[in-house]
Order: structure tokens, then C-alpha cells, then sequence
């Protein structure tokens, strides 16, 4: 059912790269739409009290929007069997200094490259590497597939 | 309270099944990007083969942390939700979250272990449909910092 022709992967390709820009707002939205209100996201205070240096993204907000443009790649939703990632390092998400809090103020490069392939079975493995700024924030960030 | 050991392999419910609203499948995808038109377009997700609009990859982190909540508020369960910081999430499909699906979830505490002075705790969520068939299987890593950090 996957729109992929696997037999067209090949090892080491690029398949889709992306960045993806944050704001406050963006943070206050994932709150709502998940129920995650832990307030490291959208309270400055709260975040430093707890020994951070500013207000972070949920983890899993970027989890999320780094595999959106996957998915749209592939075609088909279920052709995702198995998703899996590391949160690595924090993505600080700084308040913008004025005007609209949905200004971006930091964003999410993602690059997804064929990681492993079985064109007979119609199996594939996308790797994903995920950095903000020089940071590599999440890591050994994988997606299985199966036609 | 330290995190307490003896929780490894105790089991955590839902209370009651998680209804799956197009609305929610709308809002977790306009709040992570995800563009794709069945998540919006009935017409488009049956043309793909499904009942109804299909939820993002990482919706059934709703679910799964609403489960897992019932362990990690525990009192009993010794963990301090300021100190927690997220591991790992692995999601494990059989089938993509569709719009009408009513989900069960089991959360079974799989692993409980000491590093140094802080915890590290594995959580595997098993989601499950109104015909108990699996849906996705959700593993979560946290890490509860100690008094020593």
C-alpha cells in the first residue's frame, strides 16, 4: 500500500530535508494539543528554578514535527512500523524580543537519509539526523517501513 | 522519597478508553506540522484504505502518557515529576490511530534501576482497540535526577 518503490532507495541517499522554525507559541500549542502542560515549556521561572537556561520544547514536539515531513514522503501512514528516537540535548526555546510570541526564534534541521534496504522483502530503515544550531538534539533517530 | 524499585512490573490503566476525535487529529497536526491531507480529508484517508482521518505518527504519545501518568503520580511510585527528564520514546505500530478508534492502555513498568544517584525508568504502553486487537506499542525511557545533580 506504501507509495514507495523500495527498489528505488538506495544507501546512504538523502530523502528529505527539512527545518523546521519554533516559537513560544509553537510550545503553547503542543501543550494544548498533547495535554503535556509541564510548565518547563512555557514558563521561563519554572525552567531556570529547575536548573535550565531558558524554556525547552517538549521532547516529543520534536519527535513529532521531524517525522511529519517523513510521513508526507512516504505516502502512506501505515507504512511506518516502528519509530524510535533519543533525546540528546535540550532545544531552548528563547521568548522573542518583541511583537508576536509565534515569531520563531530557534528551529529543527532534520535530514533523512536510506539507512538500510530490503527491496525483495520491501523492508527499509530512514535515518534521521536532527540538529538546532550546532546541536545534535535528538539522536539515533529512526523510522522502519514496510510496504 | 527515593524511586521505588519494587514498582518494576506492576501495571497501570487508563480508567476509561481514549476516544479518538477528528478534532484532536486536526489540532495534534496543525501543532507539529504535519501536512499531509489525511489527517484533515476523510475522502483522502478512505481513498488510502482507512475508516476515517488517520492521526499523526507520535498522537498515541497522548494515550501512552495519560497511562503512564497513573504510575508516575503514584505516591508510592517515589517519583519527583521537576526532576524527570525524558529519555527515549519508541512507537511499535501495527496499525495507524484512525478518528472513531476507542483506545484502551495498559502501562507496564518494565524497568526500574539506579544510575548513580538518579533513576532511569522504562514504560511500555500497550494500546489496544474496542476489539482489544493491538494498535501501537508505546516504550518510554525517563530519567529521574537525584538529590546529587
Amino acid at each position: 500500500m506504501s507509495a514507495i518503490d523500495f527498489s528505488t532507495l538506495t544507501i546512504g541517499d538523502t530523502v528529505v530535508e527539512s527545518e523546521i522554525p519554533l516559537s513560544r507559541a509553537s510550545l503553547v500549542d503542543y501543550a494544548a494539543a498533547s495535554g503535556d502542560h509541564n510548565p518547563i515549556h512555557w514558563n521561563e521561572r519554572f525552567a531556570r528554578e529547575v536548573g535550565l537556561d531558558d524554556v525547552i520544547a517538549h521532547g516529543m514536539l520534536s519527535m513529532a514535527a521531524v517525522i511529519a515531513p517523513v510521513a508526507e514522503w512516504l505516502g502512506d501512514p501505515g507504512a511506518i512500523v516502528d519509530y524510535r528516537t533519543r533525546f540528546s540535548a535540550p532545544v531552548v526555546v528563547p521568548d522573542a524580543d518583541t511583537g508576536s510570541p509565534a515569531t520563531p526564534t530557534t528551529s529543527l534541521k532534520l535530514t533523512a537519509t536510506v539507512g538500510a534496504v530490503d527491496s525483495a522483502v520491501g523492508t527499509a530503515r530512514i535515518d534521521i539526523s536532527v540538529k538546532s544550531g550546532e546541536a545534535d538534539v535528538l539522536s539515533r533517530t529512526q523510522v522502519r517501513i514496510s510496504a | 522519597m527515593p524511586v521505588n524499585t519494587e514498582k518494576q512490573g506492576a501495571t497501570f490503566s487508563l480508567l476509561q478508553p481514549y476516544e479518538v476525535s477528528r478534532e484532536a487529529i486536526v489540532e495534534f497536526a496543525l501543532a507539529t506540522g504535519a501536512k499531509a491531507d489525511y489527517h484533515f480529508d476523510a475522502e483522502a484517508a478512505t481513498a488510502l484504505g482507512y475508516r476515517d482521518v488517520v492521526a499523526p505518527t507520535t498522537f498515541a504519545v497522548i494515550i501512552a502518557q495519560k497511562s503512564e501518568a497513573a504510575y508516575i503520580s503514584d505516591p508510592d511510585s517515589g517519583i519527583d515529576f521537576s526532576k524527570v527528564v525524558h529519555g527515549s520514546e519508541q512507537f511499535s505500530f501495527t496499525r495507524p490511530i484512525v478518528a472513531g478508534d476507542s483506545l484502551s492502555a495498559v502501562t507496564h513498568v518494565d524497568g526500574v534501576r539506579a544510575a548513580g544517584s538518579n533513576a532511569m525508568i522504562t514504560t511500555r504502553t500497550e494500546i489496544t482497540d474496542a476489539a482489544e486487537q493491538p494498535v501501537v506499542s508505546v516504550t518510554s525511557t525517563i530519567v529521574v535526577r537525584g538529590d546529587g545533580e
